[in-house]
């Protein structure tokens, strides 16, 4: 019998990550914009800059920059998403915190990266980007220590915490700024820990599944009656967003750096 | 289009079988969470605790197996090891035919599922009655179940009052308590006439080789108590180091799978009918069953070891509440049947590659397993496994392309570019396949590839000088 000695899952690694890191000190930020904004939603990506320069951030963009390696890595082509991972480490070089308007990008790296490099000669230089890699929301509460926003939004609001948040910090980070914002009111809807469908390569490799655990996403939110539909992950909105058009639903979605963004004073 | 079998199965599923499923696990879920955190200040610790435990038990089953086998040997019991289901199958027939017994009764053992016990015995000539009321049910319709503690967790009442009526336990009458008169009164007789009891085990506690099974009907009393011989199925993973380490998996078993403080029944047998006590089998038999664990064991999988069946993970999950159980093909459904059941195939494993894929990640079964698995990760390892060995999955997008413009920045501003002429193609003249499969469902956004990078550099020209590093 196999007489295995250490447990080789670093489960719990999304725990720790999130909640118990130090803030960080300077200023400078390096922005990982994810593949989705750069190729349909860009002001997603603009207003985290906005966000995170009103924040006395000086934001870096690597030019070079183009995806995390999650749909190869999901999809189960470790090799492909193992190439992409570690472009993303030269891309992404330095020590100054790489923030990303994305809890399912940011877990990628500082989670399943590790899964995939567990026996590769370069895990730690993958470890490392993964230490520095933030979501935004955790980065603006736990990082710089910000726990209140400015400005005026007023909606109300149903959130949608993202899957790829559990565990970690982003979810309380991001309630607690929308919280804060005058003139916002965040409703509550059934189910909120259910998953919207979309999972990466699974939404079109089942697509029929995919699509009605959205639908039934759509039902909770609709009975709620919220002005916007917000989430820290442009892809479950680009996903619940793409079905509702589909259907013929009136929706508004906003990620929230665009809700912090537009809440702030002099703003539209 | 290519589509996989668990999402045509989804697709397939009755309105009226979803609606029971859906609901089933939605509420089995719903009072867990109402019990766990009305119970506990923390459950997770629970959770983690429960886990490193286990853990460490997979991890040291070479050492306490033997263990455990000399103490329920020291017990009075008789330890049987079976490799293969084959062997579990022949052992049980074997421990009947040395006592001329023809006819058992069973509760509460997934193992015998597993191995295929029932239809093993049948053949030959031995009565197996399932004494779990669900269990009974899906034996009388000649199913499979389809949840780990909720058998019939897809039928409605009235679905099983028409089976009771063609099985001729009496009249059409879907009221549950005379369903579940009917089927006590059908089983008492068979308690009394049957040679040997089979039940599962929860449990196995390796210091006083105690076999826990944790039941609701009582109806594992009754097999264990009022037959002469108890034959135990269990897997070599069930063990737990202590005694004492029972209060903790009690309690969390009893109110992940059922949402109960405590089930009803827990029967706590560490062997047979002793000299003056007055009552209990003469003689048990605890058939250890490996049938691909110990392979498990030796790949970075093992994880999964140490699940306690208690079926959180089925009923949190988006895919198992839209497809059911039985779309997994697997005596183990939900997201812990699509990692174990493809690994107890071994060599087989590409008959169930594509499990590991119904799954959109989205971690709830981690968040709510007693154990603490690790299921996305696992998950995600199979699917790796079943792309190395070239094994297709219909509908996941090759990568081939998608990382080589993900490696180079210039193709990749050049997709970006690119990418436009989705602005003005209809789809349907567009020969990517995934891109069919998110339009069947979902429009998609405008294109607007590489429009932030260029608002970016009028923002930083207006700003006057903050460069964005050059690639």
């Amino acid at each position: 019998m196999a007489t295995p000695s250490v447990c080789t899952t670093p489960s719990g690694l999304a725990v720790m990550h999130g909640s118990g890191r130090a803030p960080v000190a300077g200023r400078r930020v390096q922005l990982m914009a994810t593949c989705l904004c750069d190729a349909f939603h860009d002001d997603v990506a603009a207003a985290t800059v906005e966000v995170l320069e009103h924040l006395g951030c000086e934001v870096d963009f690597p030019e070079g920059q183009t995806c995390c390696g999650q749909p190869a890595f999901n999809g189960g082509d470790w090799a492909a998403s193992r190439r992409v991972v570690r472009h993303a480490v030269r891309t992404f070089r330095g020590d100054e915190p790489v923030v990303v308007p994305s809890g399912s990008c940011a877990a990628m790296l500082f989670h399943g990266a590790l899964l995939e490099f567990e026996h590769e000669p370069d895990l730690g230089e993958v470890e490392g980007l993964g230490r520095r890699t933030w979501e935004l929301g955790d980065f603006i509460v736990n990082g710089l220590g910000v726990r209140s926003w400015p400005g005026m939004f007023d909606s109300s609001v149903a959130l949608h915490r993202s899957c790829h948040t559990r565990g970690t910090a982003s979810g309380d980070a991001v309630a607690l700024l929308l919280r804060s914002i005058e003139g916002l009111r965040l409703v509550e809807f059934g189910e909120a820990e259910q998953c919207c469908g979309f999972g990466g390569t699974f939404s079109v490799a089942f697509p029929h599944v995919s699509a009605a655990i959205g639908d039934l996403k759509l039902d909770h939110v609709r009975a709620a009656k919220p002005d916007v539909l917000v989430s820290g992950d442009t892809s479950c909105l680009m996903h619940l967003a793409g079905l509702a058009a589909r259907e013929g639903i009136a929706l508004r979605t906003r990620h929230f750096a665009q809700v912090l963004r537009d809440a702030l004073p002099g703003r539209p | 289009m290519n589509a996989q079998p668990i999402d045509q199965a989804a697709a397939a599923l009755s309105p009226e079988t979803k609606a029971a499923v859906y609901e089933g696990a939605k509420v089995g879920h719903e009072k867990r969470t109402k019990v766990l955190f009305g119970d506990y200040a923390d459950p997770d610790r629970l959770r983690t605790l429960a886990g490193e435990i286990k853990q460490h038990v997979v991890e040291n089953l070479d050492t306490y197996l033997p263990a455990v086998e000399a103490r329920l040997a020291a017990n009075g019991a008789q330890v049987h090891w079976a490799s293969t289901a084959e062997e579990a199958c022949e052992a049980v027939h074997a421990i009947l035919r040395a006592r001329g017994g023809k006819r058992i009764v069973k509760s509460k053992t997934m193992v015998s599922e597993e191995i295929e016990l029932g239809e093993y015995l049948e053949k030959h000539g031995i009565e197996a009655l399932e004494t779990d009321l669900g269990e009974f049910i899906v034996q009388l319709g000649h199913e499979r179940p389809s949840h780990i503690i909720k058998p019939i967790i897809h039928k409605n009442r009235r679905q099983i009052a028409e089976l009771f009526e063609k099985a001729g336990l009496g009249p059409y009458d879907e009221e549950p308590g005379m369903i579940t008169q009917r089927a006590r009164r059908f089983m008492r007789h068979k308690y009394l006439e049957a040679d040997a009891g089979l039940t599962g085990a929860n449990f196995v506690v390796a210091e006083s080789g105690r076999i826990v099974v944790v039941t609701n009907e009582g109806n594992a009393r009754f097999c264990l108590a009022a037959t002469r011989c108890h034959i135990v199925l269990a897997g070599i993973e069930k063990i737990i180091p202590r005694d004492r380490d029972l209060a903790l998996f009690l309690n969390l078993i009893a109110r992940s799978g059922t949402a109960q403080q405590i089930s009803v029944y827990n029967e706590f047998v560490s062997g047979p009918r002793a000299p003056g006590q007055p009552d209990g089998p003469d003689e048990m038999h605890v058939i250890f069953v490996d049938n691909g664990r110990t392979d498990v064991l030796a790949t970075d999988c093992r994880d999964i070891l140490r699940c306690i069946r208690c079926g959180a993970c089925l009923n949190v999950c988006p895919v198992y509440r839209q497809a059911g159980g039985h779309a997994y093909r697997s005596v183990y459904p939900g997201p812990v049947g699509a990692v174990l059941s493809p690994l107890l195939l071994g060599e087989r494993f590409a008959e169930k590659a594509d499990l590991p894929r119904a799954s959109s990640l989205c971690g709830a079964c981690n968040e709510v397993c007693p154990v603490n698995i690790p299921i996305p990760d696992l998950l995600l390892r199979l699917r790796g496994r079943a792309h190395d060995k070239g094994l297709p999955s219909p509908g996941t997008p090759p990568m081939g392309l998608w990382s080589l413009l993900a490696t180079q920045p210039a193709a990749w501003r050049a997709a970006l570019a690119g990418g436009r002429i989705l602005n003005h193609l209809p789809t349907r003249l567009i020969p990517v396949p995934a891109l069919r499969a998110w339009e069947a469902k979902r429009e998609l956004p405008p294109w607007r590839g590489g429009e932030f990078r260029k608002w970016l550099k009028l923002r930083r020209k207006r700003q006057g000088g903050g460069q964005s590093r050059p690639q």
